[in-house]
C-alpha cells in the first residue's frame, strides 16, 4: 500500500482522527520503556508498528488499551481522553490481540467470541436467574453474532472445540475474532502472524484487509517486513522506546537510521560499547 | 446390605450439605484464589436469616403441609438468602477488595476475622439483642430467641421429623429437601455458569483475570457475582441444616465450613462440579466409616477423624483432587 503520494503518511483510505497518543512516555523505575512517542491513527488505516525487540512496541500498546497508565503524556481516543480502566477502554471501541495467545484456554471457540460481547450486551444475573424473554433474545443474537464473526475469520465449523485444541493458526484468528465481537472501532494486532507460515500469513493479510474494509482502523505490531509493508498505509519504527522514522512503507524501508537499528551500523567500533545497548538504559542519543 | 443402604442415604444428604457450602469455597478460589475462611459463618448468617424472617412472620407454627411448603420455606430460604447474600458481598467490599493487590496472607487472616466477627455478631444479635431489647422497644418482635447457643430452629410442617421407608431404608424429609436443593442448585448453576453472559465472564476471569479485563468485563462485578452465588447455596445448606438437626447455633459454620473446604479440596478446588462430587464423596465416607469401621474407631465421634483422614490420604496420593483442579494457566 505504498502507492500513497503523501509521503509523509497519512493514509489514502484515511478519515478522521481516532486515537490520538501525544508524547507518550512509560517509565518503569529506572527503564524508560517508551519515550515521548506520539501516534495519529485514523478511522479506515492500517497502521503499522515495527522495531527491534525490546523496543517498546507491546509497553506502547499496553499504554493504549489501559493496561498501563504512562508515565508521562496522553493518550486521547475519538477526542476522548482514554478511560483508566482497561474494560472501559474497550467499551469506547478499542480491542486488541496479544503477542503470546491469551485466550480462555479451557473455553469453546465460540465462548471465547461471546466473552467479548460482554460490554455490549445488556442483560445482568437478575434477567438471567428469572430467564427474562430479554435474556433468551439476547443470547440468542449473541450466539448468531458470534457464529458470523466465527464464519467471518475462517473458523466456520470450529466453534464448540475448545480453543486450546485449535490448531496455532486458528487459535490466532480466534483472537482476532474474540476482539471483533467487542465491536471495535480501534483494532491493536500484537504480532499476528508470529509462528505462520507464509500460507497463514497471507490468509491473515487478507483477512486483515478485510476487516479494513469494514471500517475499522488498524493498528498492527509485526516483525514480518514482508508482511507490513504489504499491509499498512503508513509504518511507525520504534527504537528504544523513541520514534526512529514514520511514514509509508516506502520511506521507512529506505530510511538507513531503520536499517541500522536492525542490522547494525558498519562496524567503526564493538556494539557492546555503544552506551544505550546495556539494558536499563533506555535513552539512546540515536 | 439394609444397612449399607441406610448408611449411603444417610451419608449423601450428609453430603449434599457439605457439597452445597462446598460450591462456594471453590467459586470464589476459582476466581480470586482466595480461601473464603468466611464462608462457613456464611452458611449460618444463612440459617439464622431463615430463622429471622420465621420470627419477623410472627412464628408460625403447625400450619398445614401445603401452607408450609409453598409459603413458609420458601420465605425462609429467600430471607436466609437474602441475609447470606448481603454479608458476603459486604465481606467482599470491604474485608477482600481493599487487600486485592495483597500478598496472598493478607486476604486470609482477614478471612478469618471476618469469621470470628460474624460469629460474635450472631451470638451477641441473638443473644442478648442490643438492637431489639425486650423490654423496651415499642415494636418488640415477640419471643425473640434469647439463646446463648443454641436456638431451636422452626419446623416446617411436610418436612420437620417425616420419614419414608422404603423397603426397610428409612429416609429422613430434610434429607430429601438437602437432595433435592442440592440436585436443583447444580442444574441451575450448571446453567448460570454455560448459558448465561455473568457465567461465562466468570469462567473467564477465572482462566485468566488481565484478559478477561482486557476484553471489557467488568472484574469487580464478576467477583461479586461469584460471592452472592456461593451465598445463596450456602444459605440453602443452613435451611437444610436447620431442618435437620433441629437447631442452630452460631458456631455451626465452624465444622461445616472446614468440611465443606475438605470437600472442595477432595473434588479439585476450583472445580464446581468437583465440589459437589467431593461433598458427597466426604459425606458418605463419614457414615461408611461410622457403621463398618470397627471397634472403637467406628464410632460417630471418629467420624470427623475419617473425614481429615481423607483429606490427607487424598492430598497425599491425589494433590489436584478427585476431578482436577483448576489449572491457572496463563501465557
Amino acid at each position: 500500500m505504498s502507492s500513497n503520494p503523501d509521503e509523509s503518511g497519512v493514509g489514502v483510505n484515511a478519515g478522521e482522527v481516532l486515537l490520538d497518543a501525544h508524547n507518550v512516555t512509560m517509565q518503569f523505575g529506572g527503564l524508560r520503556a517508551v519515550n515521548d512517542v506520539s501516534l495519529r491513527v485514523h478511522t479506515g488505516e492500517i497502521v503499522g508498528l515495527i522495531g527491534p525487540n525490546g523496543a517498546g512496541k507491546t509497553t506502547f500498546f499496553n499504554c493504549l488499551t489501559g493496561l498501563y497508565k504512562p508515565t508521562a503524556g496522553s493518550v486521547e481516543f475519538l477526542g476522548e481522553p482514554l478511560p483508566p480502566k482497561p474494560r472501559l477502554v474497550v467499551r469506547a471501541g478499542m480491542a486488541r490481540t496479544f503477542q503470546n495467545i491469551r485466550l480462555f484456554h479451557n473455553m469453546t471457540a465460540i465462548e471465547n467470541v461471546m466473552v467479548g460481547m460482554y460490554s455490549r450486551t445488556q442483560t445482568n444475573a437478575i434477567d438471567a436467574i428469572f430467564r427474562l424473554p430479554r435474556h433468551r433474545r439476547e443470547e440468542l443474537a449473541s450466539t448468531k453474532r458470534a457464529k458470523e464473526l466465527l464464519d467471518f475469520v475462517g473458523l466456520t465449523g470450529s466453534g464448540d472445540s475448545l480453543s486450546r485444541n485449535l490448531p496455532y493458526g486458528d487459535q490466532r484468528r480466534l483472537e482476532i475474532a474474540r476482539a471483533l465481537a467487542t465491536d471495535p472501532k480501534l483494532l491493536l494486532l500484537d504480532e499476528p502472524t508470529a509462528g505462520m507460515n507464509p500460507q497463514e500469513t497471507r490468509q491473515a493479510e487478507e483477512l486483515i484487509f478485510k476487516i479494513r474494509d469494514l471500517g475499522l482502523a488498524i493498528l498492527v505490531i509485526e516483525h514480518d517486513m514482508r508482511f507490513i509493508f504489504n499491509l499498512c498505509d503508513r509504518v511507525a519504527c520504534l527504537v528504544r522506546g523513541e520514534v526512529l522514522v514514520e511514514g509509508t512503507g516506502k520511506v521507512v524501508q529506505n530510511d538507513p537510521r531503520v536499517i541500522e537499528a536492525y542490522i547494525g551500523a558498519p562496524a567503526t567500533e564493538p556494539d557492546w560499547q555503544q552506551p544505550g545497548d546495556r539494558p536499563g538504559e533506555g535513552v539512546a542519543d540515536a | 446390605m439394609e444397612l449399607f443402604f441406610q448408611q449411603l442415604i444417610n451419608g449423601l444428604s450428609l453430603g449434599a450439605l457439605y457439597a452445597l457450602i462446598a460450591v462456594g469455597y471453590t467459586v470464589v478460589y476459582g476466581i480470586v484464589q482466595l480461601i473464603n475462611f468466611a464462608h462457613g459463618e456464611i452458611f449460618m448468617i444463612g440459617a439464622f436469616g431463615a430463622f429471622a424472617t420465621w420470627t419477623v412472620m410472627g412464628r408460625p407454627a403447625d400450619w398445614p403441609a401445603t401452607t408450609a411448603l409453598l409459603v413458609l420455606l420458601p420465605l425462609m430460604m429467600i430471607g436466609g438468602m437474602v441475609a447470606a447474600i448481603a454479608v458476603a458481598v459486604a465481606t467482599e467490599r470491604f474485608a477482600y477488595r481493599p487487600l486485592r493487590g495483597a500478598p496472598r496472607l493478607a486476604p486470609l487472616i482477614s478471612a478469618i476475622g471476618v469469621s470470628v466477627f460474624l460469629q460474635e455478631l450472631i451470638r451477641l444479635f441473638f443473644g442478648t439483642n442490643p438492637f431489639i431489647p425486650s423490654s423496651s422497644w415499642p415494636v418488640r418482635i415477640p419471643g425473640w430467641p434469647d439463646a446463648k447457643s443454641a436456638v431451636p430452629f422452626p419446623s416446617v410442617t411436610g418436612i420437620s421429623g417425616e420419614i419414608i421407608s422404603i423397603g426397610g431404608v428409612t429416609i429422613q424429609m430434610p434429607a430429601v429437601f438437602t437432595l433435592g436443593a442440592l440436585a436443583i442448585c447444580t442444574v441451575f448453576l450448571w446453567y448460570f455458569v454455560n448459558r448465561t453472559k455473568t457465567g461465562r465472564a466468570m469462567v473467564a476471569t477465572s482462566q485468566d483475570p488481565d484478559t478477561a479485563r482486557l476484553m471489557g468485563i467488568n472484574v469487580d462485578r464478576v467477583i461479586v457475582s461469584a460471592f452472592a452465588v456461593g451465598a445463596a447455596l450456602a444459605a440453602i445448606a443452613g435451611v437444610a441444616h436447620g431442618l435437620r438437626y433441629g437447631n442452630i447455633d452460631f458456631r455451626m459454620g465452624f465444622l461445616a465450613g472446614l468440611k465443606a473446604f475438605t470437600a472442595a479440596v477432595l473434588g479439585g478446588i476450583g472445580n464446581i462440579n468437583g465440589a459437589v462430587v467431593g461433598g458427597l464423596v466426604l459425606g458418605v465416607a463419614e457414615a461408611m466409616a461410622t457403621t463398618f469401621i470397627p471397634g472403637q474407631f467406628g464410632s460417630s465421634a471418629w467420624k470427623d477423624v475419617w473425614a481429615f483422614v481423607l483429606l490427607i490420604m487424598v492430598l497425599v496420593f491425589r494433590p489436584q483432587g478427585l476431578l482436577g483442579a483448576k489449572v491457572v494457566d496463563r501465557a
